[in-house]
């Protein structure tokens, strides 16, 4: 972006200026600390100019919004032409208290809806599974069958909201109730707008809420892709999360590298299963973390847009531009709340908005301040809400297209990132792909290491959090939390009894018989997931079918 | 105190967040304790198991997803139920403090919060070590 010889005179004067200026002050005024990290643990320098940027080239490397290789952003007028999807991540309890949240938050001015279900849904157990016992309704909601999912969306026009599921193992299970429930409502398949997350890597790697093993849950994934490609064409088939990579620890680089692996794993399950990536390429979205490292956020953010876009471009030979368009998600850091002087969080939520926006998100999910305590109260849930709306209409940075471009510590960040995530990508490459390199637990561990680094570095104090290690205070006011009554856990089970008895139990048998011999062939299975689903089978008796046929995965124990 | 400290660290119920049992099993680990770490999803019946065949003198459960009043007390009784009464149970998590006093009456002798340094977790095993 300089010439050789600006450069030389910029050089010239840094020189000058550390010899000069800097030295003195700070034989005067020594700086706060000997090393300056980023949040992620990288050096950061005292100054960034044109020198640290000299290799950098407009066109090839940032070029413009809407454009090849999409550094600033996805959409040519970003925030002027639409502001990104408010999507508070909601659910709890029972399928009626969660549809009425939803109604809430649709009042509110939320624009999408975002489900999050109880641990026996996601691990496709019902709720009168002896495993399920104290978790019913917990984390989100219970979900057993089309009948509980019929009242979620009740009164919720299908065609109008776009929703996203937050469903990995059972994914094709939810998405045909979804579907089922649309039917219901008279609207069409193609009509459908949302998203599944759909993506068991990162399960295995970080969150935990698997079923089967790695090849009938690749084959599961790529099913769904191939029908939503004929079926379904608006949903997004796959949410490829770094969200919880970085929650379990890792670092910013470690979280772009780690998420784009397993992207190439799906994209190469996909073309193995005869898919073109021109098909699926445009269905493929992403989640990632907001943490409080405000700029190297930003540049975790265009780092990942660039390197997807070279991937999907070299690597998969992909054609179409909208299979290069690393398109995303955001949730604040969970990771990064307190549960002293929770109100502080409403900030650190602030600061994590403001990343995710100036990174160019296309949907935004804001944690409450109170969820290092509990599941949010609708006090709180509103203020994280207010968060995004006041980022967006009073911030100013939604004016023009990734407004901190240019900067050369931004740029200079974003090159890092993306030097160090490539050579991640590298690593796991000669593993032998992100499922192999998570079945000998090299990412697992490269993951634990950056945790119990961050946790050493707090407890040192070389990093601080307000309110943890330093600037307490006495806390004795009681704050008021969310419950989850044991009813919830009563009354699903009453609910199912029922639905067992109601039901046409033949008709239920028949589905899950053929669903199974289907199973057992390369046949794609979503339109017999869906016959089971329509006969109200439950989400635990489909999956005991699949997990009969398919098996169970062993975690490996990393320590 | 010929023998280091047996620890095991154990994921009740569904929940898949071990970031912490984690970091508290290398903590352990690096205070000089034996540190058996059981992977997720264990029934309070496995790691009741675990505990008796591994010997150890301590067992850290750790939840974060709410199931703690169900889960914990599960494993105190099953344990008591098989006779052992000299391991120390202490529990971790996202709980909110109003079920605190519940978990400690069930017998669960100290239960940490977000935010606790491991530092802490090691010293309280060792004041409270019951063998």
């Amino acid at each position: 972006m300089f010439d050789n010889e600006k450069l030389g005179e910029i050089k010239n004067s840094v020189d000058i200026w550390e010899r000069e200026v800097v030295e003195k002050t700070v034989s005067r005024f020594p700086e706060r600390k000997q090393n300056f990290t980023t949040g992620s643990n990288s050096d950061v320098d005292r100054l960034y100019t044109p020198l640290d940027i000299e290799d950098l080239d407009y066109e090839n490397d940032l070029g413009l919004p809407g454009e090849y290789p999409f550094t600033r952003g996805v959409q040519p007028t970003m925030y002027r032409g639409r502001l990104w999807t408010m999507r508070q991540y909601a659910g709890f309890a029972s399928a009626e208290e969660s549809n009425k949240r939803y109604k809430y938050l649709l009042e509110q001015g939320q624009t999408g809806l975002s489900v999050a279900f109880d641990l026996p849904t996601q691990i496709g157990y019902d709720s009168d599974n002896g495993l399920s016992e104290g978790e019913v309704g917990k984390v989100g909601v219970a979900i057993d069958s089309l009948k509980d999912m019929e009242v979620l969306f009740d009164g919720i026009p299908l065609d109008k909201v776009s929703t996203s599921m937050t469903i990995n193992s059972p994914a094709s299970i939810l998405l045909a109730m979804y579907i089922a429930v649309a039917e219901k409502q008279g609207v069409s398949k193609d009509k459908l707008r949302g998203t599944i997350q759909n993506d068991i890597l990162k399960e295995y790697i970080a969150r935990g809420t698997y079923i089967f093993p790695p090849e009938p849950s690749m084959r599961l994934i790529t099913n769904i892709f191939e029908y939503c490609s004929k079926e379904v064409p608006q949903w997004n088939t796959i949410s490829i999360s770094g969200y919880h990579i970085r929650e379990a620890g890792s670092t910013a680089a470690q979280e772009v590298a780690f998420t784009l692996a397993d992207g190439i794993a799906y994209v190469e399950a996909a073309i193995k299963a005869g898919l073109d990536v021109d098909d699926f390429g445009p269905r493929l979205s992403f989640f990632f973390n907001a943490h409080n490292d405000l700029l190297e956020e930003v540049a975790k953010y265009r780092a990942a847009r660039r390197l997807w876009a070279k991937i999907m471009k070299e690597r998969f030979k992909a054609e179409n531009p909208k299979s290069m368009q690393l398109k995303f998600h955001t949730q604040t850091a969970g990771s990064t709340l307190t549960a002293q002087q929770p109100d502080n969080n409403i900030i650190r939520v602030t600061i994590q908005t403001l990343a995710a926006v100036l990174g160019g998100t296309q949907s935004l999910h804001t944690n409450s301040r109170d969820e290092a305590l509990a599941l949010p109260t609708e006090d709180s849930v509103m203020i994280a809400l207010r968060t995004q709306q006041v980022v967006a209409h009073e911030a100013g940075v939604t004016e023009t297209v990734d407004p901190l471009a240019g900067s050369y510590y931004v740029e200079s960040l974003t090159d890092r990132i993306e030097q160090e995530a490539t050579k991640y990508i590298e690593t796991i490459d000669e593993l032998g792909g992100a499922p192999k390199a998570i079945e000998k637990g090299y990412i697992q561990k490269e993951i634990q290491n950056a945790a119990y680094r961050y946790q050493m570095e707090v407890e040192s104090l070389d990093r601080i959090v307000v309110g943890v290690n330093k600037f307490h205070i006495e806390e004795s006011e009681k704050k008021e939390l969310l419950k989850v009554d044991k009813t919830v856990e009563i009354n699903q089970r009453e609910k199912l009894a029922d639905l067992r008895k109601e039901r046409d139990n033949q008709e239920v048998e028949r589905t899950l018989g053929v669903l199974k011999e289907k199973a057992e062939t390369d046949e794609n299975l979503m339109p017999y997931i869906l016959d089971a689903v329509k006969a109200y089978g439950t989400l635990g008796e489909i999956a005991d079918v699949l997990r009969e046929v398919f098996g169970e995965y062993e975690q490996s124990v990393i320590l | 105190m010929d023998r280091p400290i047996r620890v095991l660290v154990a994921k009740p119920g569904l929940d898949g967040h071990d970031r912490g049992a984690k970091v508290i099993a290398r903590s352990l680990r690096d205070a000089g304790m034996e540190v058996i770490y059981t992977g997720l999803r264990q029934t309070p019946e496995q790691i009741v198991a675990a505990a008796i065949q591994e010997d150890v003198d301590v067992v850290a459960l750790s939840i974060l997803s709410g199931a703690h009043n169900h889960l914990f007390p599960k494993v105190v009784n099953l344990l008591r139920e098989e006779g052992v009464d000299d391991m120390l149970i202490i529990g971790g998590g996202v709980i909110p403090e109003d079920d605190i006093p519940f978990l400690i009456e069930s017998g669960v002798e100290s239960v940490f919060t977000p935010g606790t340094p491991t530092k802490d977790v090691v010293e309280f095993i060792k004041e409270n070590l019951k063998r």
